[in-house]
């Protein structure tokens, strides 16, 4: 019991199952799935479906986290890519022709390792604080995106397209595959190489690391173009999904959302641990929260209040600190004499 | 190796600045417009009659941030072309500060008139004080600002918002006008406090408040954009079983929603009522295929009107303080019709 207790899934996944309870009480529809046409039809699908750009950001966040750095340009990224993929594909006389459609992911892709890369020599080489690094791409993003799409928004009619946001395989949406791919590379990577130790290592004490032999500069490069690599894949997502790119809106503060779900997922701003699965959790979480505002019928004006009491919540709850002053006020209830006679004792 | 970082340090330094200048440089091409400027710009407040061509016109935008604003932008271009003004433009990249500058060299430039969309309502008073003692009359266009002196600007052109939601509202009473049953109405607003989807939400509700079976039974922020509308609208179609029409505060969050009701196995347009405002070319199309039932139009072509404005303001004729668009609606068949000569 106090092993499962002390697992750093552990309240992770306490407070998913604390929103899906709240739901099974209040909306019982929450849960209930049917068959629409061939693919599964319910809130629990679209969580996962709306969620799975999010996963995927927080997934790159993650390793860039655990190098005690952070990505703010992810957010531009997605805008980017989408419009960069959109705009391709609007300019093509056949916009269902699946070379069209296989290019402009590639080159949706190609820019996103370009621009991780971008950040991670800001990062490296050039040796400036992430925040900062990534805060230029982050401002200059947008106006990257919005030159793309010519500050307008760009609608494409490709069923082709529209299925990696919005299509299903096997009944379940397309995009979780998409997301579970990345998961599988992610964890391998981390976990069956090597690699995931010299992050955490570079997390830790990069120059210690650099006279253990490792190259620091290359680690912290390669885990930025993997989270440029994610943020632009879920740009693709995002904006196939509603079939549109719309360069001032698309991603507009998921860099938030996904430190959100990265620090909810029990990893520590201050690098040199980081746990995959509980990002996952993480921003499950955060879009289980969302939908279920929308669907209590939350009024919009104090949605941000409820929002951010929730995740205050969560975080109070995950802090070693706060849960051991609250236990200890609980356990040892002194009374007022009692109080007095301690402090003149001690 | 030291002296290589350093320099890389340096490099990468120089590019982010020709990055940023770059962008910075290229969204403001469109100051390119106000082109070769009259040399003998005209001391303000003088002639009562001038040449078309004597009136130079200094107009701030607030940016270029939808089709709408694009079309907005055109419009004014075009028709001070027409009328045969010199144009100043200025993009204003949706902040205030580079609209205040610009304004502040409208005045120093002695422009005959200065006209622009604030980008925020608050703020305003001095630099419209600075214009008002250059003697230089300012009309706002489209967004109003909260200035307590109204003798600040000569009159606000643009759209009521409110009208805009009332005329929703009107044919949805018109459409449900005899029916017994309860109509259920679920709400996708604009981003909150902002005045559209105040005013939009306003009117309609005052409409809609004389026929007790209309009921609006979930109203949440769809921030305008496309993906939202569609989030939302999922959420909505989930946790309420039965709805029957759809009121968009504008096409955009309906053109999600349509992806959202379609998904669920419904038929837009049939089997739920949709209701936007705006009439951009994609809300337009939509309308068209039958996809959305009613469109309330939020017209980006005041140019022409501002032109009417411009010259009656230099010509000393009295100008009324507040100016509405001239504003239509479609229904999906009028939309079939005006789609091929729609200009934006």
């Amino acid at each position: 019991m106090g092993k499962l207790y002390k697992h750093h899934l552990f309240w992770p996944l306490c407070i998913l199952a604390a929103l899906l309870l709240f739901n099974l009480f209040y909306s019982p529809d929450f849960f209930s799935i049917t068959m629409h046409d061939g693919h599964l039809y319910g809130s629990l699908i679209d969580i996962l479906n709306f969620g799975a750009p999010l996963i995927l950001v927080a997934i790159g966040m993650t390793l860039v986290v655990a190098t005690k750095g952070i990505d703010l340009s992810v957010g531009s990224i997605v805008a980017i890519s989408g419009a960069l993929a959109c705009l391709t594909i609007s300019k093509g006389t056949d916009q269902n022709a699946l070379g069209l459609i296989v290019i402009s992911i590639l080159l949706a892709v190609g820019l996103s390792v370009l621009l991780g890369a971008w950040n991670g020599l800001l990062v490296s080489v050039a040796g400036i604080q992430p925040i900062i690094a990534t805060l230029i791409l982050m401002v200059a993003g947008r106006g990257i995106a919005q030159l793309v799409t010519g500050g307008q928004i760009i609608t494409v009619s490709s069923s082709k397209y529209s299925y990696i946001g919005s299509g299903a395989l096997a009944t379940l949406p397309f995009s979780i595959f998409v997301v579970v791919l990345m998961l599988i590379v992610a964890l391998l990577l981390t976990r069956k190489t090597s690699l995931g130790l010299f992050i955490e290592s570079v997390g830790c004490n990069p120059t210690a690391s650099l006279m253990a032999g490792i190259r620091a500069n290359w680690v912290i490069l390669s885990v930025y173009v993997f989270c440029g690599v994610c943020a632009g894949i879920a740009g693709l997502i995002l904006s196939s999904n509603v079939s549109s790119a719309d360069g001032n809106n698309a991603g507009l503060w998921y860099e938030l959302d996904a430190i959100l779900a990265v620090v909810i997922g029990g990893t520590s701003l201050n690098g040199g641990r980081f746990y995959l699965t509980g990002t996952v959790i993480g921003a499950l979480i955060i879009q289980t929260l969302t939908t279920t505002i929308y669907m209590i019928g939350v009024p919009p004006e104090i949605t941000l209040v409820v929002k951010s009491f929730v995740v205050l919540a969560v975080c109070l709850i995950q802090s070693d600190s706060f849960r051991a002053a609250i236990f200890y006020r609980w356990k040892t209830r002194h009374y007022p004499g009692e109080k007095e006679s301690i402090r003149h004792v001690s | 190796m030291k002296r290589i970082g350093k320099m890389g340090a340096v490099l990468a330094l120089t590019l982010s600045m020709v990055m940023l200048g770059a962008c910075g440089n290229n969204n403001g091409g469109n100051q390119a417009n106000s082109g070769n400027q009259a040399t003998k710009a005209p001391a303000a407040n003088t002639g009562n009659t001038k040449e078309a061509k004597d009136i130079t016109l200094g107009f701030s935008q607030v940016g270029a941030e939808s089709g709408w604003r694009s079309a907005n932008t055109k419009s004014i271009q075009d028709s001070a072309k027409e009328a045969g003004y010199t144009l100043k433009f200025s993009d204003a990249q949706q902040k205030q500060e580079n609209q205040i500058k610009a304004i502040r060299s409208f005045i120093q430039q002695k422009v005959d008139v200065i006209a622009f969309s604030p980008v925020v309502e608050s703020g305003w008073d001095t630099v419209l004080k600075e214009a008002k003692d250059a003697g230089i009359p300012v009309v706002l266009t489209d967004r109003a600002v909260d200035s307590k002196d109204t003798s600040l600007y000569v009159t606000f052109l643009g759209s009521d918002f409110v009208e805009e939601g009332r005329k929703a509202g009107q044919w949805l009473s018109e459409k449900y006008k005899d029916t017994t049953e309860d109509i259920n109405i679920v709400e996708l607003q604009g981003t909150t406090g902002s005045a559209p989807a105040n005013d939009r939400m306003a009117g309609f509700a005052e409409v809609i408040a004389s026929n007790p079976h209309l009921k609006v039974i979930a109203s949440q922020t769809g921030d305008f954009t496309r993906a939202k509308g569609k989030e939302v609208m999922q959420a909505f179609l989930k946790a309420n079983k039965d709805i029957d029409v759809l009121y968009a505060h504008n096409d955009d969050m309906a053109l999600g929603a349509i992806q959202a009701i379609e998904a669920a196995g419904l038929k837009p347009g049939q089997d739920i009522t949709i209701i936007s405002v705006d009439a951009v070319k994609d809300g337009m199309q939509a309308a068209s295929e039958g996809k959305i039932n009613f469109i309330v139009e939020c017209n980006p072509m005041l140019g022409p009107q501002l032109m009417d404005i411009v010259q009656n303001v230099v010509d000393g004729k009295p100008v009324e303080a507040r100016i509405v668009t001239k504003e239509s609606t479609f229904t999906s068949e009028q939309a079939k019709e005006a789609l091929p000569s729609r200009p934006y």
